[in-house]
């Protein structure tokens, strides 16, 4: 017992200090962000001083002014193509990849692995490979500025990540339980409507909002591709780029505002993220 | 099973008839459900990257349409011996090393300091999260604006309390100011696959060998490192893939100036701005054979984890 106190108190100890270190990063990543929100809830006048005015009075100034208030342009047209764009393309991905997952792990396809691969292939295929003939396309067609070639192109972005992850949560199914139903006489509707729906439900989800999160962080391909019409949230806030002090409190407002619906989709799905931004390679 | 292995061989000429169409019509029913999502990957993605091989090999400036041309190998050559294309080759490598390089490394340390159990861990982990889940422009901006501002920003805000210098970070050291922002981005997604790794360790294994009288540091370089290997090649190689195309930072911090222009930046400007349809093209397609290169390490180390997932099941 006398030998054994002092060395648990040492470890415990050292958990302690490497606790505090943990906690010391985790605060040191967060403070940009920390400071974008402050920052956002600033006058601009108190935003530009330096030093920084930790305690300056609190305003909703900038997020007025991000909302157009100031005779700038409303960024709810920016706002609202995102939310087509990013809806849509994952519903899309889902109507597509929920078969495509199903002749991956249920019944399966001859080499089936290699039709896997060959979907994380075009993974690999940088987007500006094919943005000039989709351009040269778009604009031959009288498609460009219009938000349904982003949804299309959105797909084909998100589409191999949704069957990686698709295909490892439908594998999980025990072939015994679809083997159960079959012989109680279920036909295929009854058995992916009433078995594999419902189990791989939270698998579904976590793809969706993978996929949410990717179309709505895209920049490339809205930037090249749409104008004043379908131009997305990302697009909206290239504006801020060049801009100068006198908006800070604005960029920030902006910011933050376009990230909520990322910031909330990532932290709902935490677990999940991993899975799918690995391709189900790690769970 | 056997009626159907051995009636074919018996009579052929009687059972292939019959047999054949229903077991083809049975691999295509089984194909159909693939088939919506192989067909739109191929049209979508496919054609037009062979689109863009078959330009590459044209003189066509889309100011200029009447002038195109078929140039064969002109092109590549144009890109490869130009001086700032090359350098935006140069700039690829770097940021890409550097930047994958870093976030492993830290995402290595803050996931060994998640993995043990400490008072709101929950918390900081949800903390340290986050700056994967802002809108890479609004990340980017926040370091131009927010951050790097030589007169307002917080960098200089803070040394101001320290006295210390007051440097320009984005013009003095542009490349470095491209990479921290993506490095504070991309840290984050380390830490994710790493911990993940982490969490799937054999603990029976680590209990044995601190029984038999093992160091802290000899279970980690022993037994925790060889195990994330595969973790670490995984986050390395699928880091490089997101970073190699990085666009939006370079785009947003600097415009592609002071020397930060990357390969993709480069093909958008090239024919964005340039309207150098052809020497795009080329530039594109030198892009992608410089993916493939990490894509093949990246498929191998995919399906080495993956076959490990098939023969588990």
């Amino acid at each position: 017992m006398s030998t054994t106190a002092p060395h648990a108190r040492r470890v415990r100890g050292k958990g302690a200090g490497l606790g505090l270190l943990a906690w010391l990063l985790g605060i040191a990543f967060f403070l940009p962000i920390a400071w974008m929100a402050l920052t956002s809830f600033h006058s601009e006048t108190d935003a530009a001083t330096n030093p920084p005015s930790f305690a300056a009075a609190l305003t909703l100034d900038g997020y007025r002014e991000f909302f157009g208030a100031g005779g700038g342009a409303s960024p709810w047209p920016a706002l609202i193509n995102s939310t087509v764009a990013s809806v849509a393309s994952t519903l899309l991905v889902l109507l597509l990849a929920f078969p495509a997952a199903y002749a991956l792990s249920i019944n399966r396809v001859r080499k089936w692995t290699d039709v896997l691969f060959f979907f994380l292939s075009t993974k690999m295929l940088p987007a500006v490979a094919g943005l000039l003939p989709i351009y040269l396309f778009a604009k031959n067609a009288g498609m460009l500025d219009n938000i349904w070639l982003l949804v299309i192109l959105y797909t084909s972005m998100n589409l191999p990540i949704a069957v990686w992850m698709m295909q490892s949560f439908l594998a999980e199914i025990p072939v015994a339980v679809i083997e159960a139903a079959k012989v109680d006489g279920a036909r295929l509707p009854t058995i992916l409507a009433r078995v594999v729906a419902p189990i791989s439900l939270p698998g579904m989800a976590a793809t969706a909002l993978i996929c949410f999160i990717f179309s709505w962080n895209e920049l490339l391909f809205a930037r090249v591709l749409t104008g004043v019409v379908a131009e997305t949230a990302p697009v909206f806030l290239t504006g801020f780029i060049t801009s100068q002090g006198l908006f800070l409190a604005k960029v920030c407002a902006a910011s933050l505002v376009i990230s909520l619906p990322v910031l909330a989709a990532g932290f709902a799905a935490q677990d999940k993220l991993v899975q799918g931004l690995s391709l189900g390679a790690v769970k | 099973m056997t009626a159907t292995t051995t009636a074919p061989a018996a009579s052929p000429e009687i059972r292939n008839p019959v047999r054949r169409p229903s077991a083809r019509l049975r691999a295509w029913a089984t194909r159909a459900p693939l088939l919506p999502a192989l067909i739109f990957m191929i049209v979508v993605t496919q054609l037009p990257f062979v689109a863009t091989l078959v330009i590459s090999f044209f003189d066509w400036n889309s100011l200029y349409p009447d002038a195109r041309h078929f140039t064969g190998l002109d092109n590549y050559q144009e890109v490869l011996t130009d001086p700032d294309l090359r350098h935006s080759v140069g700039t690829t490598v770097l940021l890409t090393v550097a930047v994958v390089l870093a976030s492993l490394v830290l995402g290595l340390v803050l996931a060994l300091l998640l993995d043990r159990r400490f008072r709101g861990r929950g918390i900081v982990r949800t903390l340290l999260i986050a700056p994967f889940l802002v809108v890479p422009v609004a990340a980017a901006l926040l370091w131009k604006h927010v951050l790097y501002n030589p007169e307002y920003g917080l960098f200089n805000g803070l040394l101001h309390y320290v006295g210390g210098p007051q440097p320009d970070w984005i013009s003095s050291t542009p490349l470095l100011a491209v990479e921290a922002s993506l490095v504070w981005q991309w840290t984050p997604f380390m830490m994710l696959i790493l911990l993940a790794g982490l969490q799937s360790r054999d603990h029976e294994q680590i209990e044995a060998a601190r029984v038999d009288g093992a160091s802290d540091w000899q279970i980690f370089v022993h037994l925790t490192l060889p195990h994330l290997r595969r973790y670490l090649e995984l986050g390395a190689l699928l880091g490089s893939i997101y970073i190699v195309q990085n666009f939006d930072a370079v785009f947003t911090i600097t415009s592609g100036g002071l020397g930060t222009a990357n390969l993709p930046y480069t093909v958008y400007q090239s024919f964005y701005q340039a309207h150098e349809n052809g020497l795009a093209s080329a530039a594109g397609v030198l892009v992608v054979i410089g993916s493939i290169v990490i894509a093949t390490f990246a498929l191998r180390v995919v399906s080495s984890l993956f076959r490990e997932e098939v023969s588990r099941a």
